[in-house]
């Protein structure tokens, strides 16, 4: 019995884990770009949902593996972001919130639209290797092999950026910018060039989380609307700006989800809600944000 | 600006109708965008391909389109009464969202108009309005089918039963559960999996049904993306290994995702009024002009089927009235209406103003290195169980 | 001593301000269009109807995030409420009649936005739209599973709605009353709105979105005064929401959706927030770009609106009023005086 249990809570553990990744990859670079420049950038998803495009397409099309298709997905949209950041985004730093929401609803709309007329509203289905798919054995259990890959994959993410954040100097910048952007330029700081970076990889990764997470959450042109709610929930129970603790958030969001579909599911979206509420109430900063926004 | 561009567009297409031919004016309410867009693709193509195959002589059909964008209703009331009082429309068509038509059933009455249903499966919607004819199915077509069949020819004992959490998913739920256990199965365990929307995670909810160790999983999700995520999910945590058949209606092995979904859909079992791989002469024809028209790789499912046939309605309706489609005359001339469809043989039942058709059982196997549905079994003129049994809210 | 007050009080700026309130030339304007719309337009009143419903519901929403500040993601609880008030004890038979079903209406949704404001209101910025965005989810599940009373997710169809005054009759094919009904309390609820803005309790609010210790120093009761206000606010979005209902004889899930909490925001946006005529504005361009757009293209209009609405953010500020502004002042700078001040949400 106690055997049992176990399995259960491992098994539990892992799935939540796994979906938990999927949305810490597609999630830190919105939190980062919301922290550095106080940018309310809801195109975020839709960025996710081109890099998925391309990721899927381009193994589709051209029949490459899955791992570059990966790599090619990032470099794509952190290009096109660039432009997009160079172009326009940059003309609405110094203007309202409300402006900057007004411009990527706008942005999402025409990105929907654009896919939809040009590919087509069906879902792309993403066709995993074949060594992904199928089971693992985990030798206490077997369990789906595409979870433990993200898993791997996640962990190596979050370990990467967290040395990039901490040990190097582009990092140092980037938290300094977070905590007093004023401070930080008087230093100089560049901070223009430094946004330029950060959003231009917050999309390539966002990129990566819209094809690593088709598997699990489907891609279509409405992606970017669907899972918007997500996205931000994530980001403000984590903390603008910071790396772990929007890791942290996605894998508490993904667990705590993945315990009460398979134990309450007539409970539907009732509890990711009322956590978020209670969670926001007790840290209104998010559980790892320390500035006042 | 936008308004004297609508109106040049209808004075333009009025004008070119303005010759010998009669015209008949058909308003189609379909959700162009948004998540349904596909949805709604399909059927526009079933309808186009009906008049492809099988021109109404005589007469000039107009489409006049209309998006209907959300399920909220109320852009379907307003759009629809825009349709007849300032398009005059003949006959309306289309519906995908259920709640869109049960929220425009008051203007349709008002409105006097032959409305042909061509997805909208919740049961009870025929009879919020007397104009409304259905085309599609209910939900209570293939769930009731399965519920006895699962019993009788797969021999489970056990079941449990994931739907999607809202109106059609319960009705799938309900309709199941009635005919499986009245023929001496017995529901396990009924996991609702979220709402239509977006598509969740799967895992969590097959993780459980799982440890239930049920015979049969019967699975209801709406067609479209969550399909091939059901089935990846059940053949990504081994369930087919564990000894659990997944079973559902048609939607779960929807035509246009099948290929899509590899080997994990082998073995797959459903119920439901088509598969693209019927070989009656009717759908070999309506295949191949699909395949002709939108590319090899494009496939028609239910959704075009009940595209193709709520269009057949309409030109039996519009022959047998003349072209002046008056609501009573029109739906008199649909009552007990039998056509040769791809999907078999249908009728409208006189009494409910729903379809009556076959439903067929089909297990997905391999061939010539692509999936196919191979037909198991066919239960004939199967109704709407629904009505049949009086289960509320069907009278 | 009363030799500068007096010559303050002459100060431009001044009397722009002591004059605010006062109607202008072109302010009666919107209603004759709006008159002017139901004789012109007979068959397009069913959407007229909405295009009204939801002016009043931007104009809610200005009231709080235009003029106290407050950014909230979750208004459509307020609409919700109104119109789940006024169709449930439709429904079940309780209380039809619709004036006081508004009033019931309103009275609920403020009940919840007094309730929700007590505590949200103490947060700002994202976590605030999170919060309002969270609450308005969990409401909207809660009518999902409480389908015995809401209905579920078909909503109540067919409320059996009595006529206005015991003498209209609401027709569904031709809402000819209804559109008239809406514009009516529509206007009730403009005047009340406009008063409050340029009351002292109305600059008050503006002291508080413009410089919040600044108004906590002078001593006014900050988080009180944006409770009220939110309050109020959610009340006219509870009979938006109660209209809603009543036009339609419906009521369903969509009016609590994320869907139509975005949408509002995005039309007072594109209007212009904090100027009262936003609402009207944002709502008529939005509505009528996306309704007679879809009508010429049902599966591309989402891109011309989506380029509009980049376009506006991208070359006004402030939304299309803005935008007026920002040429008037161009127009008025090429004139003779360089009088023009900056402008902006004032």
């Amino acid at each position: 019995m106690r055997v049992i249990f176990g399995i259960d809570v491992a098994s539990m553990v892992l799935g939540g884990l796994a979906a938990g990744m999927v949305l810490f990859i597609v999630s830190v670079g919105l939190s980062v770009t919301m922290g550095l420049m106080g940018f309310v950038n809801l195109a975020h998803g839709g960025f996710a949902m081109l890099g998925g495009y391309v990721i899927v397409l381009a193994m589709r099309n051209w029949g490459i593996g899955f791992l570059p298709a990966l790599a090619l997905g990032f470099v794509v949209i952190a290009g096109v972001s660039i432009a997009f950041e160079r172009l326009l985004y940059s003309r609405l730093y110094r203007a309202s919130e409300l402006d900057q929401v007004l411009f990527t609803i706008g942005l999402v709309f025409m990105m929907i639209s654009t896919v939809t007329l040009t590919i087509g509203p069906e879902n792309q289905q993403l066709m995993l290797p074949s060594w992904l798919q199928g089971q693992l054995d985990l030798g206490i259990l077997h369990y789906r092999t595409y979870s433990v890959f993200l898993i791997a994959v996640g962990t190596a993410i979050v370990i990467g950026l967290w040395l990039g954040f901490e040990r190097t100097r582009m990092g140092a910048q980037i938290r300094a910018a977070v905590d007093n952007r004023r401070m930080a330029e008087s230093l100089g700081i560049n901070i223009d060039r430094l946004f330029m970076f950060t959003f231009a990889f917050g999309s390539g990764m966002a990129a990566i989380g819209g094809g690593l997470g088709a598997e699990f959450l489907g891609l279509n042109p409405q992606y970017p609307l669907i899972y918007l709610v997500y996205f931000l929930i994530v980001v403000s129970v984590g903390g603008l700006g910071r790396v772990t603790g929007v890791f942290f958030a996605s894998i508490l969001i993904g667990i705590f989800d993945f315990a009460l579909k398979k134990y309450l599911p007539q409970g539907g979206t009732l509890f990711i809600f009322a956590m978020t509420i209670l969670l926001l109430l007790w840290r209104p900063q998010g559980l790892f944000g320390g500035k006042a926004t | 600006m936008v308004r004297t561009l609508v109106l040049a567009g209808a004075f333009a297409s009025a004008a070119s109708l303005a010759q010998a031919q009669q015209e008949v004016r058909v308003g189609v309410i379909l959700p162009y965008t948004g998540v349904g867009a596909e949805l709604a693709q399909q059927i526009d193509r079933g309808m186009e391909q009906y008049l492809k195959l099988n021109p109404v002589k005589g007469y000039k059909v107009t489409f006049f389109k209309r998006d209907v964008k959300d399920p909220g209703g109320g852009n379907a009331r307003n759009v629809i009464q825009e349709l007849l009082t300032q398009d005059k429309v003949d006959v309306l068509a289309g519906w995908v969202y259920s709640p869109n038509a049960i929220a425009s059933a008051p203007v349709v009455n008002a409105g006097k108009k032959l409305a042909v249903i061509m997805n909208a499966g919740t049961a009870h919607i025929t009879q919020m309005s007397n104009y409304y004819v259905r085309t599609s199915f209910s939900m209570w077509h293939a769930g009731y089918a399965m519920g006895e069949t699962a019993a009788k020819n797969l021999k489970a004992k056990t079941a449990v039963v994931g739907y999607a959490d809202f109106p059609p998913g319960k009705d799938m739920l309900a309709s199941f559960k009635r005919a499986f256990e009245a023929s001496g199965g017995k529901v396990i365990d009924e996991i609702p999996m979220g709402g239509p929307a977006a598509v969740p995670d799967y895992t969590p909810f097959f993780q459980r049904a799982k440890d239930k160790k049920p015979d049969v999983f019967f699975v209801f999700v709406p067609a479209g993306d969550h399909s091939s995520a059901v089935v990846r999910t059940y053949g990504a945590l081994g369930m087919r290994q564990a000894g659990i058949k997944l079973i559902g209606p048609g939607d779960v092995t929807q035509d246009n995702k099948l290929q899509a979904m590899g080997k994990a859909a082998i073995g797959l079992i459903t119920m439901h009024h088509y598969h693209a791989d019927l070989t009656n002469a009717e759908n070999q024809r309506f295949i191949a002009s699909w395949k002709k028209d939108y590319g090899a790789e494009s496939t028609p499912d239910f959704m075009a089927v009940g595209g193709y046939d709520g269009m057949a309605a309409i030109a039996h309706a519009i022959e047998a009235t003349k072209g002046k489609l008056d609501a009573e005359q029109a739906l008199k001339s649909l009552r007990g209406w039998k056509f040769a469809s791809p999907r078999g043989p249908i009728l409208i039942d006189p009494d409910t103003r729903d379809i009556v058709m076959n439903e067929y059982l089909s297990e997905v196997v391999m061939k010539n290195e692509r999936l196919y549905q191979n037909t198991i079994a066919t239960v004939e003129n199967v109704k709407d169980a629904c009505k049949a049994l009086k289960i509320p809210p069907c009278k | 001593m009363s030799a500068p007050a007096y010559d303050l009080g002459r100060h431009p700026a001044a009397l722009a301000l002591v004059n605010r309130h006062r109607l202008r030339v072109w302010e009666p304007l919107p209603w004759i269009l709006a008159l002017a719309f139901y004789f012109a337009f007979p068959n397009h009143l069913g959407f007229g109807t909405d295009l009204l419903v939801t002016i009043l519901f931007a104009l809610s929403l200005d009231l709080a995030l235009g003029y106290a500040g407050i950014v909230t993601l979750g208004h459509a609880a307020f609409f919700g409420a109104g119109a789940y008030t006024v169709g449930m004890l439709a429904h079940h038979g309780i209380w039809n009649e619709p004036i006081s079903g508004l009033l019931m209406g309103a009275s609920v949704a403020a009940l919840i936005g007094f309730a929700s404001g007590l505590i949200l209101l103490r947060t700002t910025g994202l976590t605030l739209l999170m919060l309002t965005l969270c609450t308005m989810a969990l409401l909207e599940e809660a009518a999902n599973m409480g389908e015995k009373y809401t209905g579920g997710f078909d909503g109540l169809p067919n409320l059996p709605i009595p006529p206005l005054f015991g003498l209209f009759e609401f027709n569904p094919l031709y809402p000819r009353v209804q559109y008239l009904y809406v514009l009516g309390v529509l206007f009730l609820c403009f005047i009340f709105v406009r008063t409050l803005v340029y009351s002292p309790f109305g600059r008050s609010l503006t002291g508080i979105r413009e410089n919040v210790l600044r108004m906590h120093a002078v001593g006014a009761p900050v988080n009180w005064r944006l409770v009220t206000c939110y309050t109020i606010s959610a009340a006219i979005a509870g009979i938006a929401g109660g209209l809603w209902a009543q036009a339609n004889a419906y009521v369903n899930l969509s009016t609590l959706s994320l869907d139509r909490a975005a949408t509002v925001l995005i039309i007072l946006v594109l209007g212009g927030y904090g100027r009262l005529y936003g609402a009207f504005i944002g709502a008529v361009v939005y509505m009528a770009l996306s309704h007679f757009l879809a009508q010429v293209y049902p599966t591309a209009w989402q891109l011309g609106l989506g380029l509009m609405l980049v376009l506006i953010a991208l070359f006004a500020r402030n939304g299309v009023i803005g935008l007026w502004d920002m040429l008037r002042n161009r127009l008025m700078a090429k004139g003779a005086t360089m009088r023009a001040t900056k402008s902006g949400p004032s």
